[in-house]
């Protein structure tokens, strides 16, 4: 049926999928109305500051609150003998092993949480924590994983000792947290044996933190009379924090609500569950008030969630023409003092064996080794999905390395391996299955945008007159969408999604999800996919997530599963509601089902324009007149456990200039294309892109979590930790082409994280282009303006 | 602690607070008058989560002793609506999506709003670096940047710039 004028008005009304409506989210966020945790004020309410070590490696010889607890306001202190008769003073991690609330007689990291302070006021709490006296007895510490191994390296898990397996098989050394391999080994080692190329580098991908502006925290709120507890939390995935806390405290699931409002940015920084909240948990249990908890800046940059530290050793194997024949990647894992790692169950190296990109790679193996060192614990995915950006950026390298040494232009290398769109569905080497990717026109339209050719004529005559200038190439494939549950559950806990839609007599609608909001506005894109599914205006469908005790069951936002799983069973539920109101629009209409078409937001009988059911009318009735042996009301649940993951790609093309004097580097100009599939709002997909560009930016520019030799941080505050100021950071440009994916319901795939993966590899390959004349294959990140300014010395360029 | 009693104008209202004289502005506001619109991201005068206007200058209020705010006048993200209509740069960060998360916005929105009358017409670079003390993690400030243009632009036009507090 050709769409009239009129239905076309109609259709316009919904603000449905396809249009940049604004966020509905913004009317409180602007107003200064959000609810964030620290804005959650509860009658009673006490507050809980952490005594941290100075040291990373000590042990505990004694812990003296007499000072504290003298100091008028001060409620209580807790230290892991005050947890341990209620059996809480170690927790899970999402890695499959166990860290410690408070410190157990031992301390592995500087800042580690010791014991926690308990006051009626905030500044009272601080004041408590200065005066809880600690001895410690220094340990030698490893800050270095290379170092990990060592046959005489302390140990630095001694509450392992004698285990031969943290959750992911066998253990090679007290240090040594697991072996995880995929591919075909004796293959490849064949096939790197007779190559006529072969090329091998280093490559760290450094650590970093996804620093989010609003830290973690929490309020715990344990009611005495009814056992009931409730959180309000800075999580990503309250769903699997409740069960955790089922776990741990004993508590039923059902008395348990996780709350979470409005979350300050996550990036992931706010999936793994940290000592501060069980202790404020705890704290509450014990003494029947609500007890508050937020961390500091230098708390949060200290200890929460780190991201990478992954080092690198990757080889390819090519012809003499450049095409890859096998890739040989080794890594080596710095996990911190506890695997607290979030990785699904079967992946404790994520999704790292994504690692052939876009190219068709026929045979290929990697390897990771995990190993504790003294330094915070966690291996997030910083606005990535597990261990992608890391697997992504080793790719994205090797290929200009490849690119070098073989004297190929940096895009024809990429065009030579790009698995063609008719290979796919394509099945990697390492055992993904690609869903859909057209990556050769892709690559095309953004060297034609960017004038690629006259880029490479004009830095030709640069380098004549010794000036420094770089073009980087990243043509990424990303793996999104955690995940089918086969393959992929976080503590037994499948990683499906959920969506439970009511609708109203009336004809609005309430829908309530599993996942969580942390600024991608999924109240707004949500309530769109529902408004075109049922023909509601998206105005008028309610979206709330974040409420355990409302919202069914789901494993959150993070690793950009929202649209490929969330928005799935949002689109599957509203489908189930629609199937019911076709049932109720034919018996009104008294036809048969088949007789009717479904027009915007209305059933009607197909060649009578007039005979029509709209959905606000379909609704009334399903309230009051309802079929024969059909039930009332209009409401469905979707439990969506995705097929595959789901598999969006770019092409991003980044020029710069160094100053070859003071080695600073301006980015002129940053070209992004994206390819997410089904686009349900393209401004606040735009809005992901620059967001995301940005914090690949902060990433390969600057961002740096370091220590010295005995652990201690260097640089743990805003002064020292790089966030791109509005004056740094570039501007962006973005670009997009369309390949839906096969099997998601919408033909949507996943987009916020693409930047930030596909941005890395692309500002390091034109850091490093601009430097490949002087025979440089590789720069180790970040590219501050020093690092750079003294490889520029090393090669004679800087005087 | 001994508390001392300070009075200022805030978003119009006179208040008056007792404080212990190490107490930072943003808790003061935050927690006693209950005013959580400007947010904390690092109390170490970095992030300009907790920026509002006082006496006429963007200020972080995690640098002020709320002692030094008697007599002051404060403005702070609840007073930029003006009879209950948005202000330009509200209504300009919604239509051009400069915020996602919204944590950084309130701050953001304040100092704007001191930039566009220290300089109503700013240039790309001006409100670049006008906005420097100000991190957001989400946007990459390019939206942003837009937004202050477009409420700039609607300002000049129709004259409206004042908050109600102002
Ligand atoms: S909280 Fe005041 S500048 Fe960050
Ligand atoms: S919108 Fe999230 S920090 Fe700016």
């Amino acid at each position: 049926m050709a769409a009239t004028a009129e239905s076309l008005e109609r259709k316009e009304k919904l603000q449905g999928i396809g249009c940049s409506r604004k966020r509905k989210e913004d009317p409180r966020f602007i107003q200064g109305k959000g609810i964030y945790v620290d804005d959650v004020k509860l009658p009673g309410m006490v507050y809980g500051a952490l005594v941290r070590s100075p040291h990373a490696h000590a042990r505990i010889k004694s812990i003296n609150k007499e000072k504290a607890l003298a100091l008028p306001g001060v409620i209580t202190v807790l230290t892991a003998d005050d947890l341990k008769p209620l059996n809480l003073h170690w927790m899970p991690t999402l890695g499959s092993d166990v860290q410690a609330v408070l410190a157990d007689e031992k301390v592995g990291f500087q800042l580690q949480e010791v014991a926690m302070v308990i006051a009626e006021e905030r500044y009272i709490a601080a004041d408590g924590v200065d005066l809880v006296e600690v001895e410690y007895e220094e340990l030698p510490a490893i800050t270095d994983p290379h170092k990990s191994m060592d046959p005489d390296a302390p140990i630095i898990r001694e509450d392992l000792v004698g285990k031969d397996e943290v959750g992911h098989g066998k253990r090679l050394h007290d240090n040594h947290i697991f072996t995880w391999e995929a591919g075909d080994k004796d293959s490849t080692d064949a096939v790197f044996d007779k190559a006529e190329v072969t090329i091998k580098e280093e490559i760290l991908n450094p650590r970093v933190h996804p620093c989010p502006i609003e830290t973690c925290g929490c309020v715990a709120s344990f009611d005495k009379i009814n056992g009931h507890l409730t959180v309000h939390m800075t999580t990503q995935n309250s769903h699997l924090v409740r069960t955790v806390l089922a776990m741990l405290s004993g508590i039923p699931e059902s008395k348990i609500r996780v709350i979470t409002n409005d979350i300050g940015g996550g990036f992931g920084n706010k999936v793994p569950i940290y000592p501060g909240y069980v202790v404020a948990i705890v704290a509450s249990i014990v003494l029947g008030r609500p007890v508050k908890w937020i961390e500091s800046r230098i708390e949060n940059l200290s200890t929460t969630g780190f991201a990478r530290d992954y080092h690198g050793t990757a080889e390819l194997a090519a012809d003499k023409e450049g095409h890859i024949q096998a890739l040989r990647f080794n890594v080596l894992a710095d996990h911190g003092a506890f695997n607290a790692h979030v990785s699904a169950t079967k992946w404790p190296a994520g999704l790292f064996s994504i690692c052939t990109g876009s190219y068709d790679i026929p045979t290929a193996y990697v390897k990771v080794d995990a190993v504790f060192t003294n330094k915070a614990p966690g291996g997030v995915a910083y606005r990535c999905s597990l261990r992608v950006t890391e697997a992504v950026y080793l790719i994205e390298r090797m290929i200009d390395i490849l690119a070098q040494k073989l004297n190929i232009d940096k895009a024809e290398i990429r065009r030579r391996n790009f698995i063609q769109a008719d290979q796919f569905p394509y099945n990697t080497s390492l055992g993904w299955t690609l869903d859909s990717g057209n990556y050769g026109p892709a690559l095309d339209k953004v060297l034609k945008a960017v004038d690629y050719e006259g880029l490479r004529k004009e830095q030709a005559e640069k380098r004549a007159k010794g000036e420094l200038m770089g073009i980087g190439i990243s043509t990424f494939t990303e793996i999104v969408g955690a995940g089918p549950t086969k393959a992929c559950d976080i503590l037994g806990i499948g990683l499906f999604d959920s969506c439970e839609i009511r609708v109203n007599p009336t004809g609005s609608a309430i829908a309530r999800m599993g996942t969580q909001s942390q600024g991608q506005g999924h109240e707004t894109t949500y309530a769109q996919i529902i408004a075109t599914e049922l023909g509601i205006p998206s105005d008028e469908i309610q979206v709330e997530e974040g409420d355990t005790d409302k919202a069914p069951y789901g494993a959150g936002t993070w690793g950009s599963r929202t649209t490929p799983v969330g928005a799935a069973a949002v689109t599957k539920a509203a489908r189930k509601i629609r199937d019911k109101a076709r049932k109720i629009a034919a018996h009104l209409l008294e036809v048969s089902e088949d007789d009717l078409e479904w027009d915007v937001d209305q059933f009607r009988v197909k060649g009578v324009p007039d005979q029509v059911k709209t959905m606000k009318e379909i609704a009334m009735a399903a309230y009051s007149n309802v079929p024969e042996g059909m039930e009332n009301g209009l409401e469905a649940v979707d439990y969506y456990d995705p097929p595959n993951f789901t598999f969006p790609f770019g092409a991003y093309v980044c020029v710069i200039d160094i100053d070859p004097q003071t080695g600073e580097i301006k980015v002129r100009r940053f070209y992004a294309l994206d390819d997410c599939g089904t686009r349900i709002n393209d401004m606040i997909i735009e809005g992901q892109i620059h967001g995301g560009l940005t914090e690949a930016f902060a990433v390969s520019m600057g961002q740096l979590i370091d220590f010295d030799e005995e652990g201690n941080l260097l640089g743990n505050s805003l002064m020292d930790y790089f966030v791109p100021t509005a004056v740094e950071t570039p501007h962006w440009e973005t670009d997009y082409t369309v390949t839906p994916s096969p099997h998601h319901p919408l033909g949507a795939k996943g987009v916020a994280e693409s930047p930030h993966v596909g941005g890395i590899p692309c500002f390091s390959n034109a850091v490093i282009d601009a430097l490949s004349h002087l025979g440089v294959t590789h720069v180790d990140m970040p590219h501050t303006a020093a690092r750079i300014w003294k490889k520029l010395h090393e090669l004679g360029v800087a005087k | 602690m001994s508390k001392t009693q300070v009075n200022f104008i805030l978003n119009g209202q006179p208040v008056e607070v007792l404080v212990e004289p190490r107490e930072l502005l943003i808790h003061v506001l935050r927690e006693q008058l209950l005013q959580t619109g400007s947010h904390i991201g690092c109390e170490t005068s970095h992030c300009g989560a907790c920026t509002v206007d006082f006496n006429g200058e963007s200020v972080k209020s995690c640098t002020l002793f709320a002692v030094q705010a008697q007599d002051a006048k404060v403005i702070t993200v609840e007073g930029l609506v003006s009879n209950g209509e948005l202000h330009p740069l509200q209504q300009a960060f919604m239509d051009e999506h400069g915020l996602q998360c919204g944590y950084c916005t309130p701050g953001m929105l304040m100092r704007s709003y001191r930039l566009l009358q220290e300089n109503p017409d700013p240039t790309e670079a001006e409100i670049r670096q006008g906005i420097s003390g100000n991190l957001c993690r989400c946007t990459g400030y390019q939206n942003i940047i837009k937004s202050i243009q477009k409420a700039a632009a609607v300002i000049n036009e129709s004259g409206h710039d004042e908050a109600k507090s102002a």
